[in-house]
């Protein structure tokens, strides 16, 4: 029998492992903005941070922190999962600062957007952010803060244990011996409509 | 590898390296005949797959830009990207789910069967159905589909046990695991389906079939293949006689290339393929090529698609297995008293994270969009493929208000949806939301029509050549040296997923033209 995955095939990768898109940290020495924030003992994040990391802080390159706040509170708002941590939200607004600091243009409309909610909007109760950003749901703002909590929150290792999503797992030898099929509560299917289990 | 040289005219130049053309750069080369192998995308490999989804999207999907119009729903809900397919070594083969069933003999006749439909532009196939039995036979064999020959059934994953209860209570009888061109056992040197659920980004184990790691390579072991990659196919030139000569590429570093052809074959997906046509515009023929007929580029099918997502109170961990690993198929069927023609297939499906917020769940945010989120655990997912009737406006065209980073106009994609196609979506998810209420959901989420992944029909095959672009044998009827090879040739889409019949045609165009050479006619 050939071997299809030879080492030819599995050699030949051309991808790069430095993905566009990732700000030089050095254009933007001067940092404005920062948010900071605790893990609480007990939550999804504390079962995957590094044991004695207990405390995150996200540094901002075009955003100050007082936008930032208003941001982590919008990503909140659309995506409001009341015992996801804070960080999981700080890790969209890190993402639309970056693209804040790549282009002049997206940071215009974010910083012009956060204005328009006004300097108390995180401390406003949820109806009322909620009725903000109804106000604002057509606007260019508001798409591009939807669109990055949905890109970003959905795919933190935070979300993940948080919604109990166990993500790649080739790495691991896949789901075959870890539960693919041990949904107890239906009746079993047939071979005849299904297959055996390879072991 | 072979090194051929750009003023060779004896090469048979491919444009595409997927299912059609992938195949078919298999099937020429270990015939003897030179093939030059044109992939506008990079080489991936099983190590270099990212197993990042939102990374997995960038390595492998075709991002340059597009438009779109129409009254469809991915023009209000996915506005910059109307079509998901790939760019890379294998095409879309890469991402594919590997659902690969046949289509039906009446398919083939479905202006017979369906009649003459107001507003839609149906043909029969100029192939009869045990024409193509002979290919579907050998594509089987070759990708090594279940449940046909000796390649088992997948076994059942959580998400198809609850879709198979569902179909049950329903009472429907063709209710399995499907024909997935998925190893369920080690097989033509490929080890079998863990059960990773990351089809989409890739399949790390190569169980799934793609042209990257079985036709590509076995093409290169002939020592007949050059596979040229990161070039992409600017333009098709002919000579005097209106035969075409050349194919204009731009390569990696952006440096304009010309590739001399005895022969021409176009397998750059529908968008692509029709784009190129047009993009190749002359004096002799100033609409394109193979455009006599003013056909290339309409009639462009999608399938009927569309997510429904059940929510349970226990659990199902629907991401663990195999994607789009369970069909029900009674609904394959030509019943027009269900209030529409054609018919449709409910398949299994599950997202993972961030792609079902993103693609599978309905345009929202706030306290109820979350709340499906907050079940995901819960969840259980079924997918809707059907078969869409052509129209000629809906249609790829040259958008030159939008140009690519060679500065050519990009494609525009409109579609109008048929009433019949709105009535096909309305019963199929109205059947899943019974499936899933029957076995006691909790709610039923009826999710968008994501960007079309099966592209289809652009320069279908027609008996009569006003009808279409091409003959029985993707040959264009306007240019005898002129192939096309990917999914453009169907003559109507049918409710199958398309892959494994552009494999078999893939594989009778490949026996067609080497006839033809040795005979002399090409």
């Amino acid at each position: 029998m050939r071997n299809r995955i030879d080492k030819k095939t599995r050699g030949e990768a051309t991808m790069s492992r430095f993905p566009d898109g990732q700000p030089d940290r050095r254009q933007f020495l001067k940092t404005t903005g920062l948010l900071t924030g605790w893990v609480a003992a007990g939550s999804s994040l504390a079962l995957i941070a590094p044991a004695p990391a207990r405390a995150w802080a996200i540094d901002l390159a075009a955003l100050t922190s007082a936008e930032g706040a208003t941001l982590m509170a919008a990503a909140r708002t659309i995506a409001p999962h009341d015992k996801l941590e804070d960080a999981a939200y700080a890790l969209v607004v890190r993402a639309i600062d970056a693209e804040a600091a790549k282009d002049e243009r997206i940071r215009k409309v974010v910083r012009a957007g956060a204005a328009g909610l006004g300097n108390d909007f995180a401390k406003t109760d949820e109806s009322a952010r909620v009725a903000a950003l109804k106000k604002i749901e057509a606007s260019e703002f508001f798409q591009t803060v939807r669109l990055k909590t949905l890109q970003v929150l959905y795919a933190t290792p935070m979300a993940y244990a948080y919604f109990g999503y166990e993500g790649e797992a080739f790495s691991r030898g896949g789901y075959l011996s870890r539960g693919f099929n041990d949904l107890r509560w239906l009746p079993e299917v047939p071979l005849e409509d299904s297959g055996p289990v390879p072991s | 590898m072979a090194a051929i040289d750009f003023k060779d005219e004896s090469a048979v130049v491919i444009v595409g390296s997927g299912a059609g053309g992938g195949t078919l750069a298999h099937e020429l080369t270990r015939r003897g005949i030179k093939v030059v192998l044109l992939e506008a995308g990079k080489r991936q490999s099983l190590d270099s797959f990212s197993q990042v989804p939102g990374e997995a999207f960038t390595q492998l999907t075709w991002l340059d830009p597009r438009t779109q119009s129409g009254d469809w729903g991915v023009a209000r809900d996915f506005p910059t990207l109307p079509v998901w397919h790939c760019k890379t070594v294998g095409g879309t083969t890469v991402h594919w789910t590997a659902s690969a069933p046949r289509l039906r003999p009446w398919e083939l006749r479905a202006r017979t069967t369906y009649g003459n439909l107001a507003g839609a532009s149906l043909i029969d196939w100029p192939i009869a159905y045990d024409e193509l039995e002979k290919y579907y036979k050998i594509a089987e064999l070759r990708m090594g589909v279940t449940r046909r020959n000796d390649m088992p059934g997948l076994p059942a994953s959580n998400n198809f046990k609850v879709m198979y209860a569902g179909a049950k209570k329903l009472g429907y009888k063709q209710v399995h695991t499907g024909h997935m061109a998925i190893n369920s056992v080690i097989s033509d040197g490929r080890g079998y389906c863990i059960q990773q659920g990351f089809c989409v980004q890739g399949c790390k184990m190569g169980a799934k079939w793609s042209t990257l790691y079985t036709e590509i390579p076995d093409a290169e072991s002939t020592g007949n293949l050059d596979l040229r990659i990161e070039s992409a196919a600017t333009r098709i030139e002919h000579d005097r006689e209106g035969r075409v000569n050349a194919v204009v590429y731009r390569d990696g570093e952006g440096k304009e290339q010309r590739q001399k052809a005895r022969l021409v074959c176009v397998a750059g997906n529908a968008i692509e393929t029709a784009r190129l046509l047009l993009l190749s515009e002359s004096a002799r023929y100033p609409h394109g090529l193979a455009n006599s007929s003013d056909q290339v580029g309409r009639n462009y099918c999608h399938q009927i698609t569309g997510f429904v997502w059940g929510i349970f109170d226990k659990p199902i961990y629907s991401w663990r297995g195999a994607t789009l690993a369970g069909v029900v198929e009674d609904e394959v069927v030509n019943n027009p008293e269900r209030g529409f023609v054609g018919g449709y297939r409910i398949e299994l499906l599950a997202l993972d994270l961030p792609t079902l917020p993103l693609v599978g769940l309905p345009y929202g945010w706030g306290r109820d969009f979350a709340s499906i989120l907050d079940n995901y655990r819960n969840l259980a997912g079924l997918f809707i493929n059907g078969e869409d009737l052509p129209r000629p406006e809906n249609r790829i065209t040259l958008n030159s208000n939008v140009k690519d980073a060679f500065g050519l106009p990009v494609a525009n994609v409109h579609v109008d949806e048929h009433a019949n196609d709105r009535a096909m979506r309305k019963h199929a998810q109205g059947q899943m939301s019974k499936m899933y209420e029957a076995i006691g959901a909790k709610r039923v989420v009826l999710g968008p029509v994501p960007p079309a992944t099966h592209n289809l029909c652009t320069a279908r095959m027609s008996a009569d050549p006003r009808d279409g672009v091409t003959n029985a044998w993707g040959q264009t009827h306007d240019v005898k040296n002129l192939f096309i090879s990917d999914g453009s040739v169907l003559s109507t889409p049918g409710a199958a997923n398309p892959t494994l019949t552009i494999v078999a045609l893939a594989l009778r165009q490949a026996d067609y033209i080497s006839q033809q050479m040795k005979a002399g006619e090409l």
